[in-house]
């Protein structure tokens, strides 16, 4: 009973590090996305700058179009959904969601700054101009 | 004065706890004399003196006085009472504070009743938990002092994150610390027992309310959670596998384990070392937990403490604990016999299924919440999110899930596996009408159908102990098993549902227009502005109507609180007899429209009335255990009476 038992927990151990090495999501800037796509449909996160003016809005009310770009790269976002309170053109932003065939990325979720005093941990080692820049522009 | 009052408090409580170290320590040892007496007034005392020094924070928190510290950074005079006193305990200090008191009061109040063990065991218990205490006592003296002055004062407080302005946050981590610091006992028994070699049935019995009791707080702490996830943030879900929400699944994970080993042991005396083991693994799963949500390492409206040192701490401590444990446990344990043998097919045998499917999920769970702690180390950032916690659990929840439809019929020691032919059909037959009602609703999804139908054979085999006894006549610790493994149905039964049949609206709507989502018919029928004590809000007003039924009001906020100042969405929910309705308002959108995100999630409160169920069967659990004591413990009072007036 003990040899099965520990053979159960090993068995976990060794499917749990199975799963994550295949079910984690990754972390990019868009440098690292344009220069080493992840495949499609597999989910991965993206941090970034949204870019001043490049934010639409589709016309049903609720969908959004935007670049984020790292001074390097430039990837367009879509989103459907209610935006954070505080994602603004100019600021900061972590998109969850899947890399499509095309080149877009298509966000289920948007992490922003959403108070003074929280940034997203993915945006605290950006640098430095950046940081200042998310600062500067969000107050 | 007050502030000054609760450190002295606290520095006196400290002292205690050092002196119930020492006379414990050198009792056991055979080598204290006249100390041993002192250990168990110290262990009262310092309870006393810790509460009286949280009391202290709490009256200050309440007054706003803003020449302390703490105050004046956390707190807030424009803010509700309620909310100024929860605000004592929604800081790092003061939730700090308010973990000690509680482990000082759980400690005085096993000084004051326990008489059940072997006296040695019962001092090097004490002595251990002051040995933990200490630790924390040391935090908050050296790096974390709740009291600290302002000089000069500040004029107005900083606020409260407005999150946790939510009378959820009154009672959570409260709940919560309960459940933890239960398990802090558990831990002190057996350390205590592991000294002195004494684990049986009486080590047994005397653990088994505690990690009970904190079991049942913790069940409540999680559900609470939950729900404050589901309907504060506004996300539509109610489990997100977040480190800090798994901080507090890791700990119930090991307790719901260890609550099945310490009544194998108590009514067998059998899995002695692998119980003992468990009670360290279950508060060593409370203090990772707090290190996770504590150090910073995590960002999280949970993680006040965004500072290495405070994490350093926890991370000493909880080396320093767990590690001598563990020491302990390889010297010691060899000289445990493992007691009593069984054959697989018993109640003791389902029973070790079920620890070894707890366990692997509880590792599977800690390797995915560490996970991205490790890359990190290698420069790589990942997060880990439902596609790896939801299918991995379920390959080891579906077999514990299947034996535990077996598990409560059979008998100790050796069954045979035929007698359970009929229940198991029954277990069966019910199985596939849940598959069947599942194809025909049109739900999809396999985890959600694989969920809801073991949800249908648990719900029918969880009863099947009741069946042939006189329902009067059942004991409560029976009813409590049927209870809590119900409440496990239900609330498979709502995840599954929540998973395979909500229904999103996500729309931009003018004022008069009509949104249809699943059976509900929304209007909204005008946006208006509000304001509360510290905040004002955007509210939208609407009216929902189940299937052209009476219509009911619905109003959604999107607030903006000042101070500090932070939006947070306010989603209203209806409840129907069938599901919830939740809605959320946007932002405004181009052509006077506003944005709407609208779901209808049937039977998605059977989750938490699951999760309730199960509390609640913890409950009668521990009532009927405790009345069992409390009648032995008076019967064995009148026998020595009986002997004393008779003469001997």
């Amino acid at each position: 009973m003990l040899v099965i038992a520990l053979a159960v927990l090993a068995g976990a151990a060794l499917l749990a590090a199975w799963a994550l090495r295949n079910q984690a999501s990754y972390f990019y800037v868009p440098s690292e996305i344009v220069a080493s796509p992840p495949e499609p449909g597999r989910a991965v996160r993206l941090g970034g700058m949204v870019e001043k003016g490049s934010l639409r809005t589709q016309a049903d009310g609720v969908t959004l179009m935007f670049v984020v770009g790292d001074g390097k790269a430039r990837v367009p976002v879509r989103f459907s959904g209610i935006a954070p309170s505080l994602f603004v053109e100019g600021s900061g932003v972590v998109a969850e969601g899947k890399m499509r065939a095309d080149g877009t990325f298509v966000a289920d979720n948007l992490l922003a700054k959403h108070d003074e005093n929280y940034v997203p941990r993915e945006l605290e080692d950006m640098d430095q101009h950046q940081a200042r820049q998310v600062v500067s522009e969000t107050r | 004065m007050i502030a000054e009052l609760g450190l002295a408090a606290l520095w006196l409580a400290a002292s205690l706890a050092a002196l119930q170290l020492l006379a414990g320590a050198l009792a056991v040892a055979g080598k204290g004399g006249d100390m041993a007496g002192l250990v168990r007034p110290a262990a009262v005392v310092q309870g006393l003196l810790a509460l009286m020094s949280f009391a202290a924070l709490i009256l200050l928190f309440a007054r706003t006085d803003l020449s302390v510290l703490l105050v004046a950074t956390n707190s807030h005079s424009a803010k509700p009472l309620v909310f100024k006193i929860a605000g004592a305990w929604g800081n790092h200090e003061g939730s700090m504070l308010l973990w000690v008191t509680v482990m000082g009061l759980a400690g005085g109040f096993v000084a004051l009743i326990d008489r059940r063990l072997p006296e040695r065991t019962m001092l090097a218990t004490l002595a251990a938990q002051a040995f933990v205490s200490l630790g924390f006592y040391g935090f908050l003296l050296m790096s974390s002092n709740p009291f600290a002055r302002l000089d000069p004062a500040a004029a107005e407080g900083a606020g409260l994150n407005p999150l946790l302005q939510d009378i959820g946050l009154a009672f959570h981590p409260p709940t919560l610390y309960l459940g933890y610091v239960g398990l802090s006992v558990a831990f002190s028994f057996a350390v205590g027992a592991l000294i002195t070699r004494e684990v049986g049935p009486l080590f047994a019995r005397a653990m088994r309310p505690w990690v009970l009791g904190a079991w049942i707080f913790l069940t409540l702490g999680i559900t609470a959670g939950s729900y404050w996830a589901y309907y504060e943030l506004g996300w539509g879900g109610w489990w997100f596998w977040d480190p800090v929400e798994n901080a507090s699944l890791m700990p119930w994970l090991a307790a719901t384990a260890l609550l099945h080993s310490v009544s194998v042991l108590a009514s067998r005396d059998a899995l002695r070392t692998w119980t003992v083991m468990l009670g360290v693994v279950a508060f060593s799963m409370s203090m990772i937990g707090t290190f996770l949500v504590r150090s910073g390492i995590l960002t999280s409206v949970h993680a006040f403490a965004v500072d290495p040192e405070r994490g350093a701490f926890i991370l000493v401590l909880l080396a320093i604990y767990i590690g001598g444990a563990l020491v302990l446990f390889g010297l010691n344990a060899a000289s445990i016999s493992e007691g009593k043998r069984f054959s697989v097919v018993s109640r003791e045998g389902a029973l070790v299924v079920n620890n070894v499917m707890l366990s692997a999920i509880l590792g599977v769970v800690l390797f995915g919440t560490l996970y991205p702690l490790v890359t990190e180390a290698f420069d790589t950032r990942v997060s880990v999110g439902p596609p790896y916690f939801n299918p991995v659990s379920a390959v080891f929840f579906v077999p514990m899930a299947l034996v535990l439809m077996a598990g409560p019929l059979l008998r100790w020691r050796q069954d045979n596996a035929g007698r359970l032919g009929r229940p198991l059909i029954i277990a069966a037959l019910a199985m596939m009408a849940a598959l069947l009602a599942f194809v025909l609703l049109g739900g999809g999804g396999t985890l959600a159908l694989i969920g809801f139908v073991l949800a249908g054979g648990l719900a029918a085999a969880s009863v099947m102990p009741l069946k042939g006894r006189n329902l009067r006549r059942t004991p409560l610790a029976v009813w409590g098993m049927v209870v809590a493994h119900f409440g496990v149905a239900v609330a498979l039964a709502g995840m599954a549902c929540e998973s395979a049949f909500s229904v999103e609206k996500l729309v931009a709507v003018r004022i008069g227009e009509s949104v249809v989502v699943g059976p509900w018919r929304v209007v909204l029928r005008g946006v208006e502005p509000v304001a509360g004590p510290n905040w004002t809000a955007l509210e939208a007003d609407m009216t929902a109507s189940y299937q052209d039924s009476a219509t009911v009001a619905v109003r959604p906020q999107a607030r903006s609180f000042w101070s500090p100042p932070q939006q947070t969405s306010e989603a209203a929910l209806v409840t129907h007899r069938f599901g919830q309705l939740y809605a959320v308002l946007g932002e405004a959108a181009e052509g006077g429209r506003w944005q709407l995100r609208l779901w209808w999630k049937p039977f998605v409160t059977l989750i938490w009335l699951g999760g309730l169920l199960i509390a609640l069967g913890g409950l009668l659990a521990l009532t009927s255990r405790v009345a069992f004591d409390m009648r032995r413990g008076f019967a064995r009072r009148r026998i020595v009476m009986r002997r004393e007036d008779t003469g001997r």
